[in-house]
Formats: C-alpha cells, sequence, structure tokens
C-alpha cells in the first residue's frame, strides 16, 4: 500500500518560505522563554517576586506573558503564511491550495 | 475526605458518558477504511480539529493535575501551564505543516518517509507505544480520583470505569468519534471552567469563606492544633520515634504525628499508615487550603471578605507580602517499627512565596537548577513530539489547514492555562484541596459552589480523561497495527485486516492502562505527565527536527536517538527520586540520584547520538 500523506493537498510552493519564517518565530520565542528560565535560575527566585505592575509580580506577569506572546506570534505567523500562499497561488497555475 | 456523589451528579455524569457513546456508536460507520480509523478520512475542518487539539491536550494533567498543584503548591504549578503551552510554538513553527506534508497514518509514517527503514519503524513504533502508555498513567489515575467523590466509588473502580469505556469506543469508531468527543469536551471545558472562575471571582477572598460556613453561619474551619513538646508531655504523650521535624508520640497506644518548626512549636498533622487514618481504622482526612490573613484587612474585615474582584486585584491580593496563606505538604517517613507513614503537615506562607516559584522547584543548589531547567526543557519540547497530538495533524486536509488549527489550539488552550491559575489559587483559599490526592481541588473548587457545577465540572473532566485515553489508544493502536504488524513486519496487511488488528491492540493497550493507572494513584497527574513528555521530547523530538532541519540525518542516526532517548529519559526516572517515595515504597533519599526531571541530559544526549551516528554511517555509505 501507498505511504504517502492520507489526503493529497498538491503541491505547496510557499513552503520554503512558511519553514523559514517559522524557524525565525521560533527562535524569537525560544529566546524570551529561555530568559524566563534563567531569571528564576540565576536570581534564585528572587527576581520572579519582584512587583512589576498593579501589585503582581514579574512570575505572574512574564509567565501570563509568555502566554498571550505565543498567541501574538502565531497570529503574526498565520497572516504572513495566508498572505504568502495566496501571492503564490495567484502567481501561477502550479501554487498550493490553501 | 468525605465525599458522596449525589443522585444529580450521578445523573448527569451518565449523561455525559452515554452522550459520548452515542457519538461514539453515531460515528462508528464513518471507520470503516484505514484511513478512517485512524486519521477521520483527512476530512475535519481545521476550527473543529483546533478545539480538538485542545481537547486532546487539556488532559487531566492540565484540568486535575495542574489545578492541584497550584492549590498546594502555589505558583509551582503554573509553571507546566507556561510550559505547556509553550510546546506549541515548536508544534506551530516546526512541526505542523512539515508532519502533515511527509505523513499519513502515524507519526512512524513521517519520519520513515526519506528512507523507508524498518528500523525506523520499529523503533518509532517502540517509542509511540511508551509515549503513549507513560501518558496514559496519570490519566487512568485522574479517572479514579474524579470516581471517588463524584459516584463514591473506589479509586481503582474509577479507573476500571474508564478503561472499559474508552476500550468501546476505540474499538467501535477510531479517530473520527475520538475527534468530535474531544471538539465537544473541550468546548465544553474552557466554557465551564470560565463559569468556576466568574463565580470566584464575585465570592472574592475571605478568611471564613461561604464554603467553610455551615447553614447557621457558622465557621466550619479545621484549624491545626498548636502546642509544645512540654504540653504533650503533661498531657501523659511520650515521644516514641523521630523522622526529621516529623514527631510521632503516643498516649494510650494511640498515635499522633506533629511537625516541629524551627522555633520549637509543634503543629497537628494528618496521616494515613498502619491501616488507620487520623488515628482510627474509619477516620478520615478533613479538606484543607485556607487564607489565614488578608493584607490590608482587620482579621474582622477579612472574615467578611474582599467582595468581588476583578482578575487583576484577585491576583495582587495574595501577592502582597501580608497576606498569609496555609498550604498543606505531605511526607513519606517510616517509623521505629519500620512502619510507613504519609503525613500531611500545614506550613504558612507569605503571599509573596505563595506566588514565585520555588516551593517544590527550588533553584537554590546546583540540582534544584538542574531538575528546574529540566522540566521547562522538557515541557518545551515535549509537545510537538506526542504521538497522539502528531497524529491529528492527519485528520485536516492540507498543511494550511494543520497551521490553522494548531493556531485556535494555542488560543483556546492558552486561555485555559490563565484560567488554571484561577482555580488552582481559589481550592487554595477556599477549604477545597485534598490533601491525600490534590488532583480533586478544581472539581471540589466547584463544589463549594453547589452541587449542579461539581456534577458537570466533574462530567466534564471525566469526558476529559476518556477523550485524551481514547486519542492515545488510537495512537498506540496504531502504532502496533499499521507500524509493527502491517509495515515492520511485512504482513501486508487488508484495510480490514488493519483496523482489526488496531482494535485489538486498543484492548491489550487499555488493559495496560488500566493496572498502572491503580499502581500510580495519589500522585499528582500533571508531575505524571511531566515525565511523558520528558520520554516524548528525548526519543521523538530530535529525531523529527533533525530529519527536518539537517540533510546528513540517516536512518541509523534516527534509530539510534530514539532508542537512547527512551532508555536514558525511563532509566533516570525509573531511578530518580519520585520512584522511590512513590511506587517503590521507600524514601527520596534512597534513590540513586536527586534528579527528578531527566530533559536536561536525554534530550542533549539524543541529539548527540542522532549526530554522531548520522557522520559514522554517511561516512560508511560515501567509503562503499
Amino acid at each position: 500500500m501507498l505511504h504517502g500523506p492520507a489526503q493529497d493537498s498538491g503541491p505547496d510552493p510557499a513552503s520554503g518560505y512558511k519553514t523559514r519564517l517559522g524557524v525565525v518565530m521560533f527562535i524569537i520565542y525560544c529566546v524570551v522563554y529561555a530568559g524566563f528560565v534563567f531569571t528564576n535560575v540565576l536570581t534564585e527566585g528572587k527576581a520572579m517576586q519582584t512587583i512589576v505592575v498593579a501589585g503582581l509580580n514579574l512570575a505572574v506577569v512574564y509567565g501570563i506573558g509568555l502566554i498571550v506572546f505565543a498567541l501574538v506570534l502565531a497570529l503574526i505567523y498565520n497572516a504572513l503564511c495566508t498572505k504568502k500562499e495566496r501571492e503564490m497561488a495567484s502567481a501561477g497555475p502550479r501554487g498550493g491550495k490553501a | 475526605m468525605n465525599l458522596h456523589g449525589t443522585p444529580l451528579s450521578i445523573a448527569i455524569f451518565s449523561l455525559f458518558v452515554a452522550m459520548v457513546l452515542w457519538l461514539s456508536y453515531f460515528f462508528a460507520r464513518k471507520a470503516k477504511s484505514a484511513a478512517g480509523y485512524y486519521a477521520a478520512g483527512g476530512q475535519i475542518h481545521w476550527a473543529v480539529n483546533g478545539i480538538s487539539f485542545a481537547g486532546d491536550y487539556l488532559s487531566a494533567a492540565s484540568f486535575l493535575g495542574i489545578c492541584g498543584m497550584i492549590a498546594t503548591l502555589g505558583y509551582d504549578g503554573f509553571l507546566y501551564s507556561i510550559g505547556y503551552l509553550a510546546g506549541w510554538i515548536v508544534a506551530l513553527f516546526v512541526v505542523a505543516e512539515p508532519m502533515k506534508r511527509m505523513g499519513k497514518f502515524t507519526f512512524t509514517d513521517a519520519l520513515d518517509a526519506k528512507f523507508n527503514s524498518r528500523g525506523i519503524k520499529l523503533a518509532a513504533a517502540i517509542s509511540t507505544l511508551v509515549v503513549s502508555i507513560c501518558y496514559l498513567i496519570p490519566q487512568m489515575n485522574g479517572a479514579g480520583s474524579l470516581v471517588e467523590p463524584l459516584l463514591g466509588l473506589p479509586h481503582w473502580v474509577g479507573v476500571i470505569i474508564v478503561g472499559v469505556i474508552v476500550i468501546l469506543i476505540v474499538s467501535t469508531a477510531g479517530m473520527t468519534s475520538t475527534t468530535y468527543v474531544q471538539f465537544l469536551k473541550g468546548g465544553l471545558l474552557l466554557i465551564f471552567s470560565t463559569i468556576l472562575v466568574g463565580f470566584l471571582l464575585v465570592r472574592g477572598l475571605s478568611t471564613e469563606p461561604p464554603s467553610l460556613r455551615g447553614a447557621a453561619g457558622e465557621s466550619l474551619l479545621s484549624v491545626p492544633e498548636q502546642t509544645t513538646e512540654a504540653a504533650l508531655a503533661g498531657e501523659g504523650y511520650v515521644l516514641a520515634h523521630t523522622a526529621g521535624d516529623l514527631l510521632k508520640f503516643t498516649q494510650n497506644g494511640a498515635v499522633s504525628w506533629y511537625k516541629k518548626d524551627a522555633d520549637g512549636t509543634l503543629w497537628k498533622t494528618q496521616w494515613e499508615g498502619a491501616g488507620l487514618v487520623n488515628g482510627t481504622p474509619d477516620g478520615l482526612l478533613y479538606p484543607v487550603g485556607r487564607i489565614k490573613q488578608i493584607g490590608g484587612m482587620s482579621a474582622e474585615a477579612a472574615a467578611k471578605g474582599t467582595g468581588r474582584l476583578n482578575m487583576v486585584n484577585f491576583l495582587a491580593t495574595l501577592t502582597r507580602d501580608d497576606t498569609r496563606i496555609e498550604q498543606w505538604h505531605k511526607k513519606t517517613v517510616f517509623d521505629e517499627a519500620g512502619v510507613k507513614y504519609a503525613v500531611y503537615y500545614p506550613k504558612t506562607v507569605s503571599g509573596t512565596d505563595q506566588m514565585k516559584p520555588g516551593v517544590k522547584f527550588k533553584v537554590n543548589t546546583g540540582w534544584e537548577k538542574l531538575n528546574f531547567v529540566s522540566l521547562m526543557l522538557a515541557l518545551f519540547f515535549g509537545t510537538a513530539a506526542l504521538p497522539h497530538i502528531l497524529i491529528r495533524y492527519y485528520t485536516v486536509p492540507s498543511p494550511a489547514c494543520a497551521r490553522k488549527s494548531t493556531i485556535v489550539a494555542i488560543a483556546a488552550i492558552g486561555f485555559f492555562y490563565v484560567l488554571t491559575l484561577f482555580m488552582g489559587l481559589g481550592a487554595a483559599t477556599n477549604g477545597t484541596v485534598n490533601p491525600a490526592d490534590n488532583n480533586m481541588s478544581a472539581p471540589l473548587l466547584a463544589m463549594s459552589f453547589g452541587g449542579v457545577l461539581f456534577a458537570i465540572i466533574s462530567a466534564i473532566a471525566f469526558a476529559t480523561v476518556l477523550g485524551t485515553v481514547a486519542g492515545l489508544i488510537v495512537a498506540a493502536s496504531g502504532a502496533v497495527a499499521h507500524d509493527l504488524m502491517d509495515r515492520y513486519g511485512g504482513m501486508n496487511l487488508t484495510e480490514h485486516q488493519k483496523v482489526k488488528a488496531g482494535k485489538v491492540a486498543a484492548f491489550v493497550v487499555g488493559i495496560v492502562a488500566i493496572v498502572l493507572g491503580i499502581v500510580f494513584r495519589g500522585v499528582n497527574v500533571s508531575f505524571l505527565v511531566g515525565w511523558a513528555f520528558a520520554v516524548a521530547a528525548s526519543a521523538n523530538l530530535p529525531a523529527i527536527l533533525m530529519l527536518l532541519f539537517w540533510k546528513r540525518t540517516t536512518a541509523a542516526g534516527i534509530v539510534a536517538s530514539i532508542i537512547v532517548g527512551i532508555v536514558a529519559a525511563l532509566g533516570i526516572i525509573l531511578t530518580g527520586p519520585a520512584m522511590f517515595a512513590g511506587p517503590y515504597g521507600l524514601t527520596a533519599e534512597d534513590a540513586w540520584h536527586p534528579l527528578g526531571q531527566p530533559g536536561i541530559i536525554s534530550i542533549p544526549l539524543s541529539f548527540l547520538t542522532l549526530i554522531v551516528v548520522s557522520l559514522v554511517t554517511e561516512n560508511k555509505r560515501v567509503a562503499e
């Protein structure tokens, strides 16, 4: 039996662009996430108890911030990928389906 | 904890299970082909798939485990929320679209798309099985915890009920029914968790919340007794044994355990051991978790409560340095006769300490720092390597749909994880924590708002377990029937035979999960899932990433990295402190090493193995 994808979605000329964009965004998030981990490790937790805004400490603000930041990056990534897919689809008859 | 199901909770629970089984039956007709059984025919809409991702992912670990850990340990539990969500970034930016392009039914298909190697088929299938079983243990354990108060049944009965229902679901319908069960459950979990947090904020904070008052407004607070050794001696208590800061006293043959503070104060504990609970054969542990002092308020005002709070004020009040919260911790000790006891003792912490990392995951010594980094590494890299998450990329029609469904998942899961902080802290301050099993903290918080909300939340949590277990068993059965029997074993099964083999495999994996779920009773489910993430990140992720981004990767390199990743991660876990203090029945000090989380060693080791073996085998190939 064949071992290809369950559904053939056709060629995807934007895949190279999307891969590069994904790696860049992944690195950006990695740096911010590592910042959280190493701020805690290097200050032995002391920096995390600093009140930064509205009575909330760095641990809470940074933690919730990481969750919100992930969503913001994801939306930017999707917008850029969708734009590129449309451009490539309209550029030639061999454009991939989105 | 004296908890019994009401007719209402049993009725709502039964309704949910019936609905799940009906969905399963309804979609059974779509599972005739292998593509239907393993990948829902690749025709699920991306938005439905996104919420189903959330349903798959927001398992017992997220809802029960994280809330329970926050309820007992404060901010440390929230570290899991942060790490679990961050893992989706790896899934979205690096794995989603390529996995969809390369694979057919399983993670092994994608990994083996380039090489067509029997070794990869075998190693990846074993990895899928191991990770799925590691992930199944906490789900089954969580199911047992839920059933105890919901239906008034023992833990082991709950585990068996889940096992049987899931085997029934998976062996009737496969991925299509699993997807719709997850969609329904993911959506309901988000809605009712939001409602629960809304109720909590309207109630506000109080040192004597309504949940701790009787019908006539009297206080039901169970305040731990505070005394001294001299006072106890005066009452005829005899010090029988000292286990660190825990002291065992006897008085006319009756046992009591006390926790000694640095200033000599003794606190009466709760304990289980020698067939007794708090001193009697049919004794009960009383629920714990309260705010002792609200920063900036007098004792009288704090007893009346803050009234309605917004989300920021709720967290800010709990963060104040003059707020005091009573946490309950557990220690396993042996007395002078070698009898094992689980002792639960109170510890008052300031808001500052409650709301920062450091109760469970301390970062003062080198080992502690290593453990913390290791945990955060495994959570970050584990998500994108979980087989039951990866197979969901094959249920949508295109790579773009895979991407969009991942973004829906990030939005839904991220929102839920913010709520976990409120539900956990709510349980910690409303007297709704079972000291022996903190997994029920969120449902018990719901119980403090009435039986209906408790029944609905518990039923959703149970459906959560059902859905996640079903997804895991589909992944594991795919590994056996599709990867091992058909592709590795070269049995050339027909479509019908492959579906049948998958169902038999689902039955066997289900039985294994039931047994392990009973063995691991009482261990926090999120902590257990952390291990599954570590094994997945060590075994699968190096292979996926290097295959995508390093052209010199060879089949032998992939096989070696998967095997080394599994062995290293499992080896460190099985010889570590949590296993010795838990299932082995010893103490954490007996462990071979102090490392609780394997990721910091096993993930780089797996990467290194892949690189070295690939370079060696590539050179051999070139030489030949």
